[in-house]
């Protein structure tokens, strides 16, 4: 990493940033100086304002007070148009991409000084160039909602190139990605800022900030709680003491390995695409006993998120069978899986795990209203309600103002946390869990990965999904490899190998290691 | 009457018949590509149709006329983009309000504008002038075909007028705006476009689209002015936007099936041949391929995987911190 020189005037000062929201505060009196070529990592738990502060310097939200200079002078930031003008580009943190338009279009799109018929030919021309000095492989003629996410983020990036920003801000951009993706997209940035751009970095992983960053800065609650060089950090458990305030377990409590009875027998397992073509679960066989954690490694996108809509009863099966707690569940709908005992937390928290627009408490009771245990006669009873959900937000420590605010102003982990209420409240002794710490902050994380040893610990039979080896060998007691819609090998997570898996996650075969 | 005559005089009044059409989902197609739903457009429509033929009636000026009813249309659309841009005002509530107060107020200035001898009535004044046909010379003896070419002023500027929106809104920069505000206003607004100002911008040319479109009913079709002219033609726009796939180059098909069909309506009517079919049969059957065509569309749209469907954020409201 380049020598950094932080005696030119820095290219980005913000100066006592604060910013409210109804009923949060979410900026506070905030300071933040980024130097030319500097790299700032920005920490912070879910919710700190990470995101709200870098909306602010590109215009999207307008600050309650405090002033920003860029390049040494004082600038009206008030739409992204004049962050752009400054040079000053981001990467949001959900894709800000239009689906159905072409890439092309989406890189050019409202840029001023287009004429009424832009060139598209031109335009090709330059993304394609862009796209092969920086190894950005993009189409520029194909449709957004084409891509892969991988794809979606390059595009991404390509739109800071060729609107020439060279301060550029990045919003957890490999939170979304695969391992690899995230590899590759990582070599990309640093490419960038060998050229004399400076960036501030948001994110939740650990080794990215170590690996990348001049710079750290934490935010806690709205404030800014430390700037120091990344150099002088000797441990990754000091950052995360930083960010949440307290020190992190980076080893989970967990009782020992008893298993108990079968609670989900998968019997091979077939699941071919509508078109046909390749199946997309080739043969899938395996069963998890309570007090067991079977970890499902892979690269995103192996047949992963099929197999636990199939077991959920979300995606109808062409062959083989599935039991749950002893019955069979091949083919049923969700309310009978449900009824059969099953919890899921899906890996969409958006658009599958809560209904945004309502509240925390009806979000939570949403598995349960239709029992005795909260309504009678089909009447919900709203007095049982709230003393149920109180009793959740209480046990599982959710960070809500109280459970009538609507779940889509909670942070991503607070959300997860609600789903994760809900779903280890309803259990039936069996619980499947998808991605679950995905762009979770290390308290979150940490606090999920126990619950679910929790669980395990108490008998139900656990299915994590994850991408994350480190995670599925901290948590799982057996770990099965997808590739292809296929498992490649089940393995017992004490005496795995992390490159052994990686081999199987690559599609080599178990004798050929 | 031969076939050819007979399927020449249809297409003319196919054309005549569409215009008034073409213009209003014109109109609406850009007004609901940017994310905004106007059901107005039977009032707003029969608003141009008053503005325009009292203008026609007390001035004699046709173009006049037409700016009046596209004056009217903009200002009731405008009305729609406050109370659901600003206001954040639920969109459909918001245009059944507009469709009623519109086509309330049209019928009740239409027994108020009149002259004093008509007890100041305008139903059943003659305007000094109407757009009629022109034809032109050769291109219009063409047998069929010819038909194209012996329409008013009204239609061939419709010749010109699609094949641009159509350009307009695929191939310049400012079509590519009012696509992605109406797919993802969330993205436009992080690429500095002001959500609120291009809404704004094509409800209100929307809403003068439609004022022109019913213009053209009384100033072109049947030049007069009656109580509720419209007869739901406002209703039957909304269902042409949908058939057309939201592209301005649609809108041609749906308005000439439409237009055809309620013209031979007519022409089977006047060929006596009521016997067979009941006219009541006739006189809904113009909103039964209505139903028809929408059925059909929305399950090609399915097969198609969403390759016709709405713009993403039709009918929603925007600000950027919303969650
Ligand atoms: N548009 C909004 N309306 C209301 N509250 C908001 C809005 N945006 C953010 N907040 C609140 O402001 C606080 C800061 O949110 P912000 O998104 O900046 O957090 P973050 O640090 O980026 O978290 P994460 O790591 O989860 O992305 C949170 O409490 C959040 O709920
Ligand atoms: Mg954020």
């Amino acid at each position: 990493m380049s020598e950094l020189t932080t005696d030119e005037t820095p290219v980005v000062r913000m100066v006592n940033i604060t910013k409210h929201f109804p009923g949060v505060l979410a900026n506070d009196q905030v300071n933040l100086t980024l130097h030319r070529g500097e790299i700032l990592a920005l920490l912070g738990e879910n919710g700190a304002g990470k995101s709200t502060l870098m909306n602010m310097l590109v215009g999207l939200y307008q600050a309650d007070s405090g002033e920003i200079y860029v390049k040494g002078k004082l600038a009206e930031i008030n739409s992204p148009q004049d962050s752009m003008a400054l040079g000053i580009g981001m990467i949001h943190q959900e894709f800000m991409l239009v689906g159905n338009m072409s890439v092309a279009e989406n890189i050019v799109l409202g840029m001023k000084d287009l004429p009424f018929v832009p060139p598209m030919a031109e335009i090709h021309e330059k993304i394609t160039e862009l796209s092969k000095r920086y190894g950005l492989q993009v189409y520029p003629d194909k449709i957004i909602q084409d891509l892969s996410v991988g794809e979606q983020q390059r595009v991404e990036i390509l739109k800071l190139l060729y609107r020439g920003a060279d301060i550029l801000i990045l919003d957890e951009p490999t939170a979304v990605l695969t391992p690899g993706e995230a590899r590759d997209l990582n070599e990309i940035l640093k490419k960038m800022l060998t050229e004399g751009k400076s960036a501030i970095f948001i994110t939740h992983k650990m080794d990215e900030v170590m690996e990348f960053s001049h710079t750290v800065q934490v935010l806690r609650r709205g404030k800014s709680v430390s700037v120091c060089p990344t150099k002088s950090i000797k441990r990754v458990q000091d950052l995360a003491n930083m960010m949440v305030g307290r020190d992190i377990l980076f080893s989970l409590e967990r009782g020992p390995y008893n298993p108990g009875d079968i609670k989900v027998e998968v019997k091979d397992l077939l699941v071919l695409p509508v078109g046909g073509g390749k199946p997309i679960l080739d043969n899938i066989s395996f069963s998890i006993r309570g007090g067991e954690i079977l970890g499902i490694a892979g690269v995103a996108g192996n047949g992963q998120q099929q197999l636990t809509e199939a077991i959920t009863g979300l995606l109808k099966v062409n062959g083989g069978t599935i039991f749950l707690n002893g019955k069979d569940m091949t083919n049923k709908t969700p309310l009978q899986v449900i009824k059969a005992g099953v919890s899921h937390i899906p890996a969409d928290r958006g658009s599958m795990g809560v209904v945004g627009d309502m509240s925390v408490g009806d979000n939570l009771s949403m598995k349960k209203y239709r029992t005795a245990e909260l309504s009678s006669h089909n009447i919900i009873k709203r007095g049982l309600v709230r003393k149920f959900a109180d009793h959740l937000i209480e046990l599982f420590t959710i960070k809500t103002p109280n459970q009538d605010t609507s779940v889509k102003f909670l942070s991503g982990g607070n959300i997860q946390k609600t789903i994760l209420a809900r779903e280890i409240d309803a259990c039936g002794g069996i619980l499947i869990a998808v991605y679950p710490s995905r762009g979770l902050d290390v308290g979150a994380t940490e606090a999920v990965r126990q619950n679910l040893i929790k669980q395990r610990d108490k008998g139900c039979a656990v299915l994590l999904v994850s991408e994350e080896l480190e995670e599925l060998l901290m948590v799982a007691d057996k770990i099965a490899v997808m590739f292809e819609g296929r498992i490649m090998d089940i393995v017992d997570a004490k005496d795995a190998k992390t490159e052994e898996l990686g081999m199987l996650m690559a599609g080599v075969e178990r004798r050929d290691i | 009457m031969n076939m050819l005559d007979f399927i020449t005089k249809l297409l003319a009044a196919t054309l005549a018949m569409g215009t008034s059409l073409a213009y209003a989902t014109l109109g609406e197609v850009y007004t609901q590509k940017t994310g905004i739903l106007n059901l107005g457009m039977e009032g707003i429509m029969l608003m141009g149709a008053l503005a325009g033929f009292t203008t026609a009636f007390n001035t004699g000026n046709l173009y006049l006329a037409l700016m009046m009813a596209m004056l009217v249309g903009g200002f009731f659309s405008l009305i729609h983009a406050f109370l659901c841009i600003t206001m954040r005002a639920n969109q459909v509530p918001a245009g059944l309000a507009i469709t009623m107060f519109g086509t309330g107020l049209a019928n009740f200035l239409g027994e108020r504008l009149g002259p004093a001898s008509n007890g100041y009535n305008l139903t059943g004044m003659n305007i000094p002038s109407k757009f009629s046909n022109i034809a032109i010379p050769f291109l219009s003896d063409i047998p069929i075909l010819g038909a194209l070419f012996d329409v008013s002023l009204l239609t061939y500027a419709l010749y010109l007028l699609i094949p641009f929106a159509w350009f307009f809104m695929y191939k310049t920069k400012h079509g590519m705006v009012v696509r992605a505000v109406g797919e993802n206003p969330r993205t436009a607004a992080s690429m500095g476009i002001s959500v609120s100002k291009i809404r704004y911008i094509y409800t209100v040319i929307g809403g003068m689209l439609a004022g022109l479109g019913g213009a053209c009913l009384s100033l072109s079709f049947t030049p007069s002015w009656n109580e509720g002219m419209t007869g739901g033609k406002g209703w039957i726009v909304i269902a042409l936007v949908i058939f057309s796939t939201w592209n301005p180059a649609r809108v041609v098909i749906g308005t000439l099936v439409f237009g055809g069909i309620t013209s031979l309506q007519f022409s089977l009517q006047a060929a006596g041949l009521k016997m067979v079919i009941p006219s009541q049969f006739l006189g809904f059957s113009p909103y039964l391929i209505t139903l028809v065509a929408l059925a059909t569309m929305t399950i090609i749209n399915q097969k198609k995987k969403g390759s016709f469907a709405s713009p993403s954020a039709l009918g929603t409201s925007f600000a950027i911190d919303d969650k």
